[in-house]
């Protein structure tokens, strides 16, 4: 595969091939489309993911002329195409029902946009032997539309609508009607045929495997509005809403409220927030803001490994602490040169500075993290914040959370596969202690839930890697799940 | 659950089938061909001046002989007279053509209004349906003699057409093939307009808007796309506007004059006029012999209709 990194949305001399501006469409009253603007470049494979009735059809409408925008102005390839009917534009769709003629074979359905441009016979011949060929249709071709399956149908409705080779082919749900493995074989077929043929396609799905799987970047609708458009691996690591970070994946949700943390990596600073319910050791209370001298088993052997110091060696206690981080901080400067973690990136950054992609990205959903920060429990940074989040339950440590949040009401947003879970204590920076409810066996994966002691459910992932019989953790287990200080997504609420 | 049980139920099931099947039969048998063989035994008969006013008749009293006296008495002579005189075999031509003339405007008048309603929009369907259905609701004899008051020379529409200056003198359409014509389209039009109407209510509007996402104009589009897949509907309608135009009999005999010739019309004056029952049933034969052909056609769509539906 060529490793040339397809991402025009990133060049500034690119030129999109569409682009809504601040298009507004209403039916009657309501609002469909809300003052949406977006620019979709040559080549890409534009999926737009929303619940259902979001507006994604509307759009693909009118992009195909169906429907002419209240407010606003599409252009394709920089000409404002309202009022151009739809057999006047270059865009060719594939309806969700597919719409095959009836009472056509395969064959003229193919050739039906052919015949209409009034080519020679010959040519409109062999360009729907290429169609059938590229399809994999040639056995069915003298059939009717309604002699062969939902997946040849389905195919068949695709070689129609690229038959004309349009620059730019729409595909409202393509392939809701599929069982799941036909699905996913022609979701590779698409991308196929989309690199083949260099058509640029938008496709239109409320399945966001799929949208995460085919294309090159996701825009994640709601209500008419974008809400975000990424490449897949942002829109799921760094969803900038909660509303995106729900509708993409299996996630868990914290939410709470922000503390900023100290810059100095203290870890005692940490447990602040009240006793640690699960542990007996952590039974002390402690002046808010100052450290608690007792630690938690799993704190205190991240704190260990967090300070790249001696334990033995002496300590500044609570007061030595507070007295560093608000007066002599300041002024002095740094106590020591520390180990630092990059700042969390900011949403703008968030949603254009991913790792580009080279053009679609097939392992999108199974990509691991970009080790863009240091996602390494033995390298506690300072700063962030930490979350309190439930009564009698310890805070949790997000060093990529903005201080800027201190007060703010937040959520984090933690992905199943990026949590944890042992039977024993885990040497991580945010651990809890809960108790298994529900296991949920994917074969690949499985998903643990754990009910916490204040009740609250957390979903740890794991990968099975070993055969089930030797998998230690079962419904009702007494385990431990954690996390690293980087390992969430820290938004506004 | 034991063998027993389950061969009881099987039973039980088959008895059902076996009773469901049997229902149409009996209906075909009791409503068709019953009355069919009735009238097939009278055309084979002689006329006779008697009640009935035919022969032989069959004496069950005398047994067995009795049935031989009664075969020996039936004969083809009435059907070899159907072939003697014109009069017949003009009349069975005519009503061809009248009522392929007229299922063609009917379905030239009934497609565009089908077409208007399938297109109407969905709240106004059922009282667009209604309309049509309406004037089943009166008697078709009294919606025939109101055409009478509408054609004649001092009608309607004569002293509108007189009132508005158009014409000088009434236009006689009274008593000519031309009011047969506009009696028959108005009588028939809901059978044309109704299986249309179902066709074009089926059909998906995306595959009208795939046709123009692939080049068409709404024109091309309708020609291309709309028409074929009404064809269902447009032959159904044909037949139900052909098949009884054929026989038909009320409407040339209130409206037309006395050189529309129509078989239903000879047949009512073989019938009543002449009382000679052998020979209006050897009519009645033929012309079911003649409507055999485009009924089974008929049946034919229907069925490759339902095939390409499941
Ligand atoms: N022709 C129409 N008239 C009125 N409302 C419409 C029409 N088309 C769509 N809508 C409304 O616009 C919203 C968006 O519809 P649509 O684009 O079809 O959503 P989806 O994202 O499920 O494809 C829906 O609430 C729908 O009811
Ligand atoms: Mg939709």
């Amino acid at each position: 595969m060529a490793q040339t990194v397809f991402a025009p949305w990133e060049d500034p001399e690119e030129k999109p091939l569409i682009e809504f501006r601040n298009v507004t469409k209403r039916f009657g009253e309501f609002v469909a489309i809300d003052d949406l603007s977006l620019a979709i470049y040559s080549k890409e494979f534009f999926a737009l993911l929303g619940p259902s009735g979001c507006g994604k059809t509307t759009m693909m409408r009118m992009l195909a002329g169906f429907e002419d925008p209240s407010e606003g102005a599409i252009l394709l390839d920089g000409r404002d195409i309202s009022g151009v009917p739809p057999n006047r534009r270059a865009v060719n769709m594939m309806f969700q029902s597919y719409a095959l003629f009836p009472h056509l074979s395969v064959w003229d359905n193919i050739a039906f946009g052919l015949k209409r441009e009034g080519q020679p016979k010959d040519k409109i011949a062999a360009r729907v032997d290429e169609m059938l060929r590229l399809t994999r249709l040639n056995k069915f071709a003298t059939r009717k539309p309604h002699q062969i399956s939902g997946g040849q149908r389905q195919r068949v409705a695709l070689a129609r609508s690229l038959a004309k080779a349009p620059k730019l082919l729409l595909l409202d749900e393509p392939l809701g009607a599929l069982d799941r493995k036909l699905r996913e074989e022609t979701q590779f077929e698409l991308m196929d045929i989309q690199e083949k043929t260099g058509t640029t396609f938008v496709i239109v799905t409320h399945d966001q495997e799929e949208a995460m799987t085919v294309a090159s970047r996701v825009a994640v609708m709601d209500e008419g509005r974008i809400v975000q458009v990424a490449t897949p691996s942002v829109i799921y690591e760094a969803p900038i809403s909660v509303y995106v970070a729900d509708f993409i994946g299996d996630v868990n949700l914290v939410r709470g409220t922000a503390r900023a943390r100290p810059e100095t990596p203290s870890v005692a600073a940490e447990a602040v927030a009240g006793p640690t319910a699960p542990e007996p050791a952590a039974a002390a209370a402690v002046a808010p803001n100052l450290a608690a001298p007792e630690q938690t088993a799993s704190e205190r052997s991240a704190a260990e490994a967090a300070l790249p110091v001696d334990p033995r060696a002496p300590q500044p206690n609570a007061l030595g602490e507070w007295l560093h981080d608000k007066v002599l901080f300041p002024i002095l400067g740094r106590r020591k040169p520390q180990q630092k973690l990059l700042p969390a990136p900011s949403p703008q950054e968030r949603a254009t500075s991913d790792r580009p992609q080279t053009a679609p990205p097939r392992d999108a959903a199974q990509a691991k993290p970009a080790p863009a920060h240091a996602d390494d429990p033995d390298a506690l940074a300072g700063g962030g914040i930490v979350i309190d989040w439930a009564e009698g339950q310890p805070p949790v440590i997000a060093t990529n959370g903005d201080a800027a949040l201190d007060g703010k009401p937040v959520v984090l947003a933690l992905r199943p596969e990026k949590v944890s879970i042992g039977k024993a204590a885990l040497d991580m920076p945010n651990t809890l202690r809960g108790k298994v409810i529900d296991i949920a066996y994917l074969g690949n994966i499985s998903t643990y839930h754990v009910q916490l002691a204040d009740g609250s459910m957390i979903k740890a992932q794991t990968a099975n890697t070993r055969r089930l019989s030797r998998r230690d953790i079962t419904w009702e287990d007494e385990v431990w799940v954690g996390f690293s200080a980087t390992a969430g997504v820290v938004l506004e609420e | 659950m034991s063998g027993d049980g389950l061969d009881t139920r099987h039973r039980g099931e088959a008895l059902r089938k076996a009773v469901l099947i049997a229902v149409p039969y009996l209906w075909l048998v009791a409503l068709f061909l019953v009355p069919f063989f009735i009238v097939l035994k009278i055309s084979l008969s002689d006329i006779a001046l008697a009640r009935p006013p035919y022969m032989p008749q069959l004496d069950l009293s005398a047994g067995l002989a009795g049935l031989r006296d009664f075969f020996a008495g039936l004969d083809f002579e009435n059907f070899v007279f159907l072939t003697e005189d014109s009069l017949y075999w003009k009349a069975y031509l005519s009503s061809l053509q009248i009522a392929a003339v007229s299922t063609i405007i009917t379905l030239l008048v009934g497609y565009p209004i089908a077409y208007g309603m399938a297109r109407a929009a969905p709240e106004w369907r059922p009282t667009l349906l209604m309309l049509v259905i309406l004037p089943f609701w009166t008697s078709f004899l009294i919606r025939v003699y109101s055409w009478m008051g509408i054609l004649s020379n001092e009608g309607t529409l004569n002293s509108v057409l007189l009132w508005l200056g158009v014409i000088d003198v009434p236009l006689q359409i009274m008593n000519t093939n031309i009011a047969v014509y506009i009696g028959v389209v108005y009588t028939y039009l809901p059978f044309m307009i109704l299986p249309i109407y179902a066709t074009l209510d089926k059909m998906d509007s995306s595959l009208l808007e795939a046709a123009e996402d692939l080049g068409c104009s709404r024109t091309e589009a309708f020609w291309l796309v709309t028409l074929p897949l009404s064809k269902g509907g447009i032959i159904a309608g044909c037949f139900l506007v052909f098949i009884p135009t054929i026989g038909e009999f009320v409407i040339p005999t209130l409206l037309g004059g006395s050189d529309t010739l129509m078989i239903g019309k000879v047949l009512w004056e073989e019938f009543f006029s002449n009382r000679d029952w052998p020979v209006a049933s050897a009519v009645a034969v033929v012309l079911l012999m003649i409507l055999i052909i485009p009924i089974v056609l008929f049946q034919r769509n229907e069925q490759k209709q339902r095939e390409a539906e499941g």
